[in-house]
């Protein structure tokens, strides 16, 4: 093995380049997962989505990608982490359209939406944790895997 | 990556032949601003088919850029975005109001060519 | 990750290496396949197991005979000929031979898999296969019996060898047999899938949609990349999306929907909404669409001419049963 058991797979975000190899990082990752390509993509555009926030709001931070199984169930885990500025209300910030800096203001309602699982901690002056995860569909998958 | 951009009579056609960082994003609105200007160009067709995701800033930027090319003159059509990418721009809530789109260069360039055979029309 | 306790993150490397080890139908991670109780261990350097290997070799074609007989006798495999089922019973014996004296189930699942393959469609049972390997086993250890009874002790020590080894291929073919039968029920049931919902072309650039049942969130983003690749293929330029087999949706769905409409032209096509029932408009509207600029009409003989005269064709008469139309010049 040349990692240590329970490593994960990490981008850090600086800059706009970043946003690139998270999303191609996060690409591969659900490939080899087994998810569809339609579905590949619904990932990366989230990925994309909550990376360019960590730019656009706290400057820096990272993208943490790493495979879960819950049951019989796998997926792909994403989290981003940032120690920036936090987000006062996150009811309000996860509105669509709503934004603090003439965005869209659809980054965090859109990824969520893109996902099947979204979860959002914050805490103001702290930082801000997304944490997305996308299963493989069916068991279907798992017996293509094992031919 | 810089966004090759021909000439092609009076259009101009620009296509992007990798995936974009933001800043090579923004070189490609300038770039279209200055062609425009320099060939008065009537139409121009963004190929985006390589785009492997369209997100939301890439959305606003191409939004912004087709607005100001149409100010500048010029039809402006984006051709190209693939179903999957399609697909990811709805959930996310992105359209693309007020752009013309088509499915690829060839469908851009009857688009254009009805545009502006419209717009030459003298008015009734 | 304090409220989900039963998740735990593996990073990926080891995840693949899982993946492969699944082929070991010991492997701990085959919850949800079926398990043949096994004994835990099988020694195939055992000198036991090789003398009965050279047994097996030695009666190979009057041991065979004997199966497929039993097989015949028990109605097993009525689906295929005599000829069929003498053909496969070889191969089956000498892959099974072979997994007794090399210890490796490689050959025997591929060939196990094959099998599946070509008689599942014929209506072959799960227990028809699990079936006729057991049937094997006992054959051979009614032939093990025959040849050591003279010596119990040796006897008992050659069946606890073979047990074992034995189990593992029932459990082999047998894994083999259902997984090969959810592939293929899973193939069908996307195949039907596909049926209910096609994406019909009517005429050069020009697709319907039609959409009969009650739509759910799955199947609706089902439909939207089914439509967006139909539109790629086909070159479509208008979609006429038919909800009149809609009953009613809810306003996820209604969303969906309406994200089929943008999606569609972002990739440059034009859509239509024919068979809007007033419910369903009522929902649209609730979610705050803006129905005017869903191109909707009444049904879906008025979205195809509609969609005509988007395309450029100039309707000339309308019947009930075809528009006639003619290239607008
Ligand atoms: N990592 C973060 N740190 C601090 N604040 C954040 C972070 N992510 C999002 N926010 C806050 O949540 C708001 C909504 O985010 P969202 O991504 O939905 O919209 P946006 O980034 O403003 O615009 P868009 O993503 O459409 O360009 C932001 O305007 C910002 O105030
Ligand atoms: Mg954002």
């Amino acid at each position: 093995m040349q990692s240590p058991p329970n490593s994960e797979v990490r981008v850090e975000v600086r800059s706009t380049i970043d946003i690139v190899t998270a999303r191609q990082q996060g690409r591969e990752q659900a490939m080899a997962l087994g998810l569809s390509s339609a579905e590949v993509t619904l990932v990366a555009a989230a990925i994309s989505e909550i990376a360019r926030n960590i730019l656009d709001h706290a400057k820096r931070g990272e993208v943490v990608f790493s495979f879960v199984q819950r049951g019989s169930q796998r997926g792909l885990q994403v989290a981003a982490n940032d120690q920036g500025p936090g987000i006062a209300d996150i009811g309000l910030a996860m509105q669509y359209g709503y934004s603090t800096r003439r965005g869209l203001g659809v980054g965090l309602p859109g990824a969520k939406w893109l996902m099947d699982e979204f979860e959002i901690e914050s805490a103001v002056g702290k930082g801000t944790k997304v944490t997305m995860r996308k299963w493989v569909k069916d068991e279907n998958s798992q017996l293509n895997h094992s031919r | 990556m810089q966004v090759p951009i021909l000439k092609q009579g009076s259009y101009l056609i620009a296509s992007i032949q990798a995936v974009l960082s933001d800043a090579d994003m923004l070189q490609l609105r300038d770039d279209l601003a200055d062609k425009v200007g320099q060939f008065r160009a009537r139409g121009v067709i963004i190929d985006v088919t390589v785009l492997d995701v369209i997100d939301s800033f890439a959305t606003r930027t191409l939004r912004g850029m087709v607005h100001m090319l149409n100010l500048r003159g010029a039809e402006t059509v984006i051709v190209g975005i693939q179903p999957e990418v399609a697909f990811a721009m709805v959930q996310l809530g992105l359209t693309l109001e007020g752009v013309g789109t088509a499915l690829d260069l060839e469908e851009g360039l009857a688009f254009l060519n009805q545009k502006t055979k419209v717009h030459a029309k003298p008015a009734k | 990750m304090k409220g989900n306790p039963e998740l735990n993150v593996n990073r990926p490397k080891a995840h693949r290496k899982a993946e492969i080890t699944r082929q070991d139908p010991s492997a701990s991670d085959n919850s949800n396949m079926p398990q043949v109780k096994l004994q835990p261990t099988v020694n195939y350097s055992d000198p036991l197991l090789r003398e009965l290997v050279s047994h097996l070799r030695e009666n190979r074609t009057q041991l065979r005979e004997v199966w497929a007989r039993n097989i015949l006798d028990a109605k097993l495999l009525s689906a295929m000929s005599k000829e069929e089922i003498f053909s496969e019973v070889t191969s089956v014996y000498d892959n099974y031979v072979e997994v007794l004296e090399t210890g490796s189930v490689d050959a025997l699942q591929a060939y196990a898999r094959n099998l599946s393959e070509r008689i599942i469609p014929r209506g072959v049972e799960t227990d028809e296969v699990i079936g006729i390997v057991l049937l094997l086993r006992d054959v051979l250890a009614r032939s093990l019996f025959k040849k050591y009874q003279h010596d119990f002790n040796l006897l008992n020590r050659v069946l606890d060898a073979y047990e074992p080894a034995a189990n593992r291929i029932a459990n082999t073919v047998a894994v083999s047999f259902v997984q090969e039968n959810v592939r293929i029920i899973r193939q069908q049931q996307e195949a039907i899938r596909e049926l209910s919902t096609p994406v019909l072309q009517v005429r050069e650039r020009l697709l319907i949609l039609p959409i009969i049942g009650v739509i759910d969130s799955q199947r609706a983003k089902q439909l939207t990349e089914q439509l967006l690749r139909g539109i790629r293929n086909n070159r479509a330029k208008v979609v006429v999306v038919d909800i009149t087999g809609v009953p009613t949706i809810d306003s996820t769905v209604a969303n969906h929907l309406v994200q089929t409409v943008e999606a569609s032209r972002l990739m440059g096509a034009g859509v239509i909404i024919t068979g809007l029932s007033s419910e369903i408009a009522q929902t649209l509207v609730t979610i705050g669409v803006d129905l005017s600029k869903m191109n909707a009409v009444g049904d879906l003989q008025g979205g195809i001419e509609l969609a005509e005269k988007m395309l450029g064709y100039k309707v000339k008469s309308v019947d009930s049963t075809a528009a006639e139309v003619e290239i607008d010049t």
